[in-house]
C-alpha cells in the first residue's frame, strides 16, 4: 500500500516549505486522516515509508497527540468542552443532555456508529461557555435547547 | 481603556480581517518604516517600548531577538505561538480571527530586525476556522509583495508558514513548539542551549506569542515612548483580557496595565451576573495561583502588582467564581487537565500530576481523609523546580494556593463525607 496520490503530491508541495522530511509528520497526518478520517496502522506505515522515517517514529508522533485519531469514530466526534469555565457555566447540562438523547457515555460511540461523545480540554470559547465542538465546527453559549436543535439538524 | 486602543482599534471594522481594511487604516506602513531603519534600531525600539511577551512569561522582547546571534551559519526561524491552550485564555484567537494582517506585519518587522527569512505560525489544532482567516491574510500579503521575495523593492526576502498544531498542550511551552515544527513528539528541550542559539531545525530561533508580535507595528509606527506613555513604569503599554465565568459580558478586553482589577470586573465586564457573590478570580489562566474575593481588592492588572499579590498576570486568561463553586470537584477537573497534558518525560510532573490526581478524584468520590491535603501539597511542592518545562510549575501553583486559599472548604468536604456525583473525567 502507499499513500493517496492526492496526499503524496500535497506532502510535495509542502516540503518547499520545510528544510526536513521529518517536519511533514503532522501535516501528513493531518491529510491521511482528513481523507480516511482515521489514521490507521497501514497508514501510519505508508507514511512513514514517504518521508523516509521508520513506522515506529510515526506512530510515537501520532500517538503523542490527541487529535490525531488513532480509533475510527462515529460520523459526527462530539467533543464537549469540560475544563474550569465551561464546568462553570453548564458543561453538565450539555453532557447529560448528550448523554440522555443519544444514549452514550462520554468515550462511547452510538450503534448506529453516527455519534461520538468525548470529552475535551480547554478550546478557547471560556467566554461562550459551554461550548463544544461537532467535527470541525465550535457550538457556542449552548443551552439544553440549543444542543437538543443542534442534534436534530444533524439528522 | 480610555485612551486609543493599541491592539483592538481595527476590531469593529466590517473586513478588518482584509488586507484592503487594514491598509486603509495605515497597515503595512510600520513594515515600510522598519525597512528603512537598520535592524538593531528597529531591535533598540521595542527594547525601549518595555514590551513584554504576553503568552504568560512576561519576558522582554527587544532583548530576547538581541539574544539571537548576528552571525549565524545556520538559517534563522521566527516561530509564533498561536497554540492558545491554556484554559481560560481566548484572546490571541481574536486577534487571528480579526486582525490577522497585524500579526504578519509584526513577524515582518521581527524578521528584519533579527535577520530572519522564515516564520512558521503554530496555531492549535482546533483552531480551523481562524487558520484559514491567518492563511487567507498570508496569501493577500503574498500577492501585494508583503512576503516573498523583494519585499517592498528591498532586498528583503520573508516566508510565513502556518504549521497546524494537534492538541497538546505542552507545545504550547516553545521548545515543545519547536520539537512540534520538527515533525517530533511535543516534548521540552532541556535549557541552554537556548533556543535563541540553538533553536528550530538547529538554527537561531525567536518564539513569540501572537499578542506580542501583534503589538510591534504599532511601536514601530508611534514610537517607544508612545507605548511607554501605557501602562506602568516597569508594566508599560496594554494587554488583551480574556474573561469568562459568570460575568455580564465576558469576552476579550484590552486594558492598561496597572488597571485595577475590581474596576476592570465592575466596569468594562459588568460586574457579576445578579443574584452571584464573588468567590475568587483567577487573572491569568487556570496556571495561576487563585485570588481570593478579598485578596482581588486593591489588585492591580500588571506583572509587578500581581506578583505582590502573589499571582502572575500570566496569559491574562481571566476565570471569574461564583460563591457556591464547588472548588473540590473544579480542582479535581483541573487536575486532569495537567496529568493529561503533562509530556511525560520528567517523572516528578508524570507522576506526580498523576498521584495529585487519584488523590483528589479520592476526596471528590467521598473517601478522602484530612491528611490526604498535606500530602498532595508535599507531592505539589516537590514537583515544581525539578523538571525540564514549566508544566509541573503550572499544576503546583493551582493545586497549592486552591488547597490553601479554601483549605476550610476541602476538610468540610472530607468530613462531611460528601461524595461528588457526575465527575467525568474521560
Amino acid at each position: 500500500m502507499t499513500l493517496s496520490k492526492a496526499t503524496a503530491t500535497k506532502l510535495d508541495e509542502l516540503a518547499a516549505r520545510y528544510p526536513t522530511r521529518m517536519a511533514l509528520t503532522l501535516p501528513g497526518l493531518y491529510l491521511v486522516q482528513d481523507e480516511a478520517g482515521w489514521i490507521s496502522p497501514q497508514a501510519m506505515i505508508d507514511l512513514a515509508e514517504h518521508l523516509d522515517l521508520s513506522p515506529a517514529y510515526v506512530r510515537g508522533v501520532a500517538t503523542f497527540y490527541t487529535m490525531f485519531r488513532k480509533d475510527q469514530v462515529g460520523r459526527y466526534l462530539i467533543q464537549v468542552c469540560t475544563n474550569l469555565s465551561c464546568q462553570l457555566m453548564g458543561s453538565d447540562t450539555v453532557l447529560a443532555c448528550l448523554e440522555r438523547k443519544l444514549g452514550v457515555k462520554p468515550g462511547e460511540t452510538t450503534a448506529d456508529g453516527k455519534f461520538t461523545v468525548v470529552e475535551v480540554e480547554c478550546l478557547a470559547s471560556c467566554g461562550t461557555a459551554p461550548m463544544m465542538q461537532i467535527n470541525d465546527t465550535y457550538y457556542e453559549d449552548l443551552t439544553e435547547a440549543k444542543v437538543e436543535q443542534i442534534l436534530a439538524s444533524l439528522g | 481603556m480610555d485612551k486609543e486602543p493599541i491592539l483592538t482599534k481595527r476590531m469593529h471594522l466590517p473586513g478588518s480581517h482584509t488586507l484592503a481594511v487594514y491598509e486603509s487604516v495605515g497597515g503595512y506602513q510600520s513594515l515600510r518604516k522598519a525597512l528603512a531603519m537598520e535592524p538593531a534600531a528597529v531591535i533598540d525600539e521595542v527594547k525601549k517600548s518595555g514590551l513584554r511577551g504576553r503568552g504568560g512569561a512576561g519576558f522582554p522582547t527587544g532583548l530576547k531577538w538581541s539574544f539571537v546571534p548576528k552571525e549565524s551559519t545556520k538559517p534563522k526561524y521566527l516561530c509564533c505561538n498561536a497554540d492558545e491552550g491554556e484554559p481560560g485564555t481566548f484572546k490571541d484567537r481574536v486577534i487571528l480571527e480579526k486582525d490577522p494582517h497585524s500579526l504578519i506585519e509584526g513577524m515582518l518587522i521581527a524578521s528584519w530586525a533579527v535577520g530572519i527569512r522564515h516564520g512558521y505560525i503554530y496555531v492549535r489544532g482546533e483552531f480551523l476556522d481562524q487558520i484559514k482567516i491567518l492563511q487567507g491574510a498570508i496569501d493577500e500579503a503574498y500577492a501585494k509583495g508583503y512576503l516573498g521575495k523583494g519585499i517592498l523593492g528591498t532586498a528583503f526576502d520573508c516566508d510565513l508558514t502556518v504549521h497546524r498544531g494537534a492538541g497538546a498542550y505542552v507545545c504550547g511551552e516553545e521548545t515543545a513548539l519547536i520539537n512540534s515544527i520538527e515533525g517530533k513528539r511535543g516534548q521540552p528541550r532541556l535549557k541552554p542551549p537556548f533556543p535563541a542559539v540553538v533553536g528550530l531545525f538547529g538554527g537561531p530561533t525567536v518564539v513569540n506569542n501572537v499578542e506580542t508580535l501583534a503589538a510591534v507595528p504599532w511601536i514601530l509606527e508611534r514610537g517607544a515612548a508612545a507605548y511607554v506613555a501605557y501602562g506602568t513604569e516597569k508594566s508599560t503599554g496594554s494587554k488583551l483580557f480574556s474573561v469568562s465565568g459568570p460575568v455580564k459580558n465576558p469576552g476579550v478586553y484590552e486594558i492598561e496595565l496597572g488597571y485595577p482589577l475590581m474596576d476592570f470586573l465592575n466596569n468594562e465586564c459588568g460586574g457579576l451576573r445578579d443574584g452571584t457573590i464573588l468567590k475568587a478570580i483567577i487573572v491569568g489562566g487556570s496556571s495561576v495561583p487563585i485570588l481570593t474575593a478579598a485578596e482581588c481588592e486593591g489588585a492591580r492588572l500588571d506583572y509587578e502588582s500581581l506578583q505582590q499579590k502573589g499571582t502572575m498576570l500570566g496569559s491574562g486568561g481571566m476565570i471569574v467564581f461564583p460563591e457556591g463553586a464547588n472548588m473540590v470537584r473544579l480542582l479535581t477537573r483541573l487536575a486532569k487537565f495537567y496529568a493529561h497534558e503533562s509530556c511525560g518525560q520528567c517523572t516528578p510532573c508524570r507522576e506526580g500530576s498523576g498521584f495529585i490526581l487519584r488523590m483528589l478524584e479520592q476526596i471528590y468520590q467521598g473517601h478522602g481523609k484530612l491528611d490526604d491535603l498535606d500530602n498532595i501539597l508535599r507531592v505539589a511542592n516537590n514537583m515544581t523546580g525539578n523538571t525540564i518545562c514549566p508544566l509541573a510549575d503550572a499544576m503546583q501553583m493551582p493545586v497549592v494556593s486552591w488547597i490553601t486559599k479554601f483549605r476550610k472548604e476541602f476538610e468540610q468536604y472530607i468530613i462531611s463525607g460528601q461524595r461528588g456525583t457526575g465527575a467525568r473525567h474521560g
